[in-house]
């Protein structure tokens, strides 16, 4: 008889599983296990207090993004700052763990590091202490975000107890219209549905818009499953991961890797297997989308009105208007056209890959950025900075006016010295607009990268694509 | 981790949906190295005013919230970052209950794995809770060994939790410790996969 249809979450679930109980969570294995200076030294303090070692150290990576500054890099200034990075250096000595540290070309933000040195791979659990580890999810990797007793759980065990969540399948159907990007498709689901229709549920994203995607593209999708209360979010995997992954310096050559994309392609969700739930989306009826609250779910396309709270259909949703628009500053009933934006930032795990950067000089290429505003590039990883400057992308930022820094976090929390003033307004191809992210008061719009770019030359939010068709005549 | 099996103490309400842990905690407090002494910075952006002074208009600041040591939250409670800061800053600040209709994945966990009992209730009931609270009934019991949960001298509701993570917080375990127990378990998976 032949084996019960399964998704791919099932699978790798199933095969990552060391110990069943009745009545107990699942204790899985962990394949990879990424570690950052924020959310790692209370969890080192913790294996040293209890005279612990971390069990498989070779399956664990390390970097330092969220406290790099993007202009000379290695010199930190904020001392408790350089106390955080200086005591992961001493920690990865210590139990012997790999560290892509500031003078590595392998640095950059973890979730953009992690599939550029091919340490991403199908089938795999991935594990790092920062949520949106769901980045790793875009090749069919089983991959989620740990809080930092879970990190040291990991260290000491190589595994984690884990209770089994339900799945749910997000079908984008539809093709992408020109100008419309991988952004405007996951801050349109998140719109749709909410950001906490995911809780409880691992994602996997299907239909024909994600096939047609390029990796870089589905990192941008999966990375944001976090922001829709999801446990992780990931993609089965097709020739699409496979071309991407050969060549990579930590994946297997020759015919070792033959072997492995032939196991990898026994991942993909089988044909009939059945998700707890669906939804789906329409691609095709996008429009590029800027966020006009504080949460990622409150967004628009770039042609509809900002919400008025008094059409709210709740009491609850009036309020959380009300209060999204005060912090904001935003007119009820408006139009992002009209909003001016005084800081552009581009970068963070979403959007800083090279063809976020590639789509974003498309757009500044030639142009220059609006008087008073502010603009950043900050690539996500040194190996993103190196490719984008062999290929002159940073002469055409700067020639723009756009800052061209070093890689990191930067404006993405602002825990570096990058960060927007209390009552400017950012337009930022980042993840979060929570209340304060981008520094105390700062109001925070996600975009793509081709709109953020848009709105730096124009100095408001425009539609890209009528922007570059009228440029254009 | 301190056990914990029932707990009584004055409840605060804060009546906001979806509040997530940079707002809990800020950003520019996440770069100590140690567990403890986060309390202070505990949702600073909404506690301080711009200038350093005590904000009296937030829910916390009042004087009925004061020594509180269950909150009432709205739902989607701790959503965004997976810093665990988070609820090392509430711990601090003195919350061991949190109550809500739903909380954020993995900040339910890292509650658990601090010795904060996090109770999910249906959002009627724990608006109930809320009223009466603000009403100023504020004494609050939780019972872990029975799972229910009530104004003190009012209704009992029950409350659902994963046996394990129950367990845990009933005798406070070291949960890594349990774990390396299963060492020939976790040795034998890794044999499978190497040959297999
Ligand atoms: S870029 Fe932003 S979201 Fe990504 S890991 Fe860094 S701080 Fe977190």
């Amino acid at each position: 008889m032949r084996d019960k249809p399964r998704t791919i979450i099932e699978k790798i679930w199933d095969a990552h599983t060391i110990a069943v109980e009745e009545g107990k969570p699942d204790l899985l294995y962990i394949d990879l296990h990424m570690v950052h200076e924020v959310t790692s030294p209370q969890a080192f303090e913790g294996l040293r207090g209890a005279g612990r070692t971390v069990r498989r150290p070779e399956l664990t990576f390390a970097t330092m993004d969220h406290n790099v500054p993007t202009v000379e890099r290695t010199h930190i200034r904020d001392p408790i700052s350089r106390l955080q990075v200086d005591t992961l250096t001493r920690n990865c000595q210590e139990f012997g763990i790999e560290l892509a540290d500031l003078n590595s070309p392998d640095n950059g933000i973890v979730h953009i590091i992690g599939p550029e040195l091919g340490l991403t791979q199908p089938g795999k659990t991935i594990v790092c202490g920062d949520s949106h580890t769901s980045t790793h999810g875009a090749f069919g990797a089983l991959a989620f975000g740990i809080g930092t007793s879970e990190v040291e759980h990991v260290l000491a065990t190589q595994a984690l107890w884990q209770a089994k969540p339900k799945t749910l399948q997000v079908k984008v159907s539809g093709e992408l219209g020109p100008g419309i990007t991988a952004k405007d498709v996951i801050l349109g689901i998140i719109a749709t549905y909410g950001v906490n229709f995911g809780a409880g549920h691992i994602i996997e994203f299907t239909g024909e818009a994600i096939r047609g995607m390029t990796m870089e593209e589905r990192m941008t999708i999966c990375n944001m499953s976090i922001e829709a209360g999801a446990k992780a979010g990931l993609i089965s995997p097709d020739e699409t991961t496979f071309a991407y992954l050969e060549g990579r310096p930590r994946v297997p050559k020759g015919a070792a890797f033959a072997e492995a994309v032939e196991s990898w392609r026994q991942l993909a969700t089988d044909e009939g297997a059945a998700f707890d739930r669906t939804v789906e989306l329409d691609a095709a009826v996008l429009q590029p989308r800027v966020t006009w609250g504080t949460n990622p779910s409150q967004g628009i396309g770039i042609h509809e009105t900002i919400p008025d709270p008094t059409q709210a259909q709740t009491p609850a949703d009036k309020k959380s208007i009300e209060q999204a628009l005060a912090y904001m500053g935003l007119p009820a009933g408006g139009k992002l056209t009209d909003v001016k934006v005084d800081h552009v930032f581009i970068g963070s795990c979403t959007n800083a890959r090279i063809s976020d950067l590639r789509a974003a000089a498309a757009v500044v290429k030639g142009r220059r950025v609006a008087a008073g505003v502010r603009a950043l590039v900050v690539p996500g990883s040194q190996r993103v900075k190196a490719q984008a400057e062999a290929e002159k992308l940073d002469e055409i930022f700067e020639a723009a006016g756009f800052e061209w820094r070093e890689s990191g976090c930067s404006m993405c929390l602002s825990m570096n010295p990058d960060f927007v003033p209390a009552g400017e307004r950012c337009a930022s191809t980042s993840n979060r607009n929570f209340e304060g992210r981008q520094g105390k008061g700062a109001r925070t719009h996600l975009v793509s990268p081709a709109m953020a770019a848009a709105a730096a030359i124009a100095g408001t939010f425009v539609d890209v694509r009528e922007f570059l068709a009228k440029e254009a005549n | 981790m301190e056990p914990i099996r029932t707990h009584r103490g004055r409840a605060a309400v804060l009546n906001r949906i979806n509040v997530d842990t940079d707002q809990i905690i800020p950003k520019q407090f996440l770069k100590r190295i140690e567990r403890t002494g986060f309390g202070e910075f505990l949702f600073y952006d909404w506690r301080y005013r711009s200038d350093g002074s005590l904000n009296p208009d937030f829910e916390l600041n009042k004087p009925e919230a004061e020594g509180a040591s269950v909150l009432l939250a709205d739902h989607n409670f701790g959503c965004g970052s997976s810093r665990e800061h988070a609820p090392w800053a509430l711990l601090d600040y003195g919350f061991q209950v949190i109550i809500a209709p739903s909380f954020a994945d993995i900040f339910y966990n890292n509650c658990v794995k601090n010795g904060i009992l996090p109770i999910r209730l249906p959002e009627i009931q724990v608006y109930a809770l809320m009223e009466q609270v603000m009403a100023g009934h504020t004494e609050v019991e939780a019972d872990l060994a029975a799972q229910t949960v009530g104004l003190v001298g009012g209704e009992r509701f029950s409350f659902a939790m994963d046996a394990h993570w129950r367990n845990m917080l009933l005798n406070g375990w070291d949960e890594i410790a349990l774990t390396m127990q299963l060492e020939e378990q976790i040795a034998a998976y890794e044999r499978r996969q190497v040959i297999g």
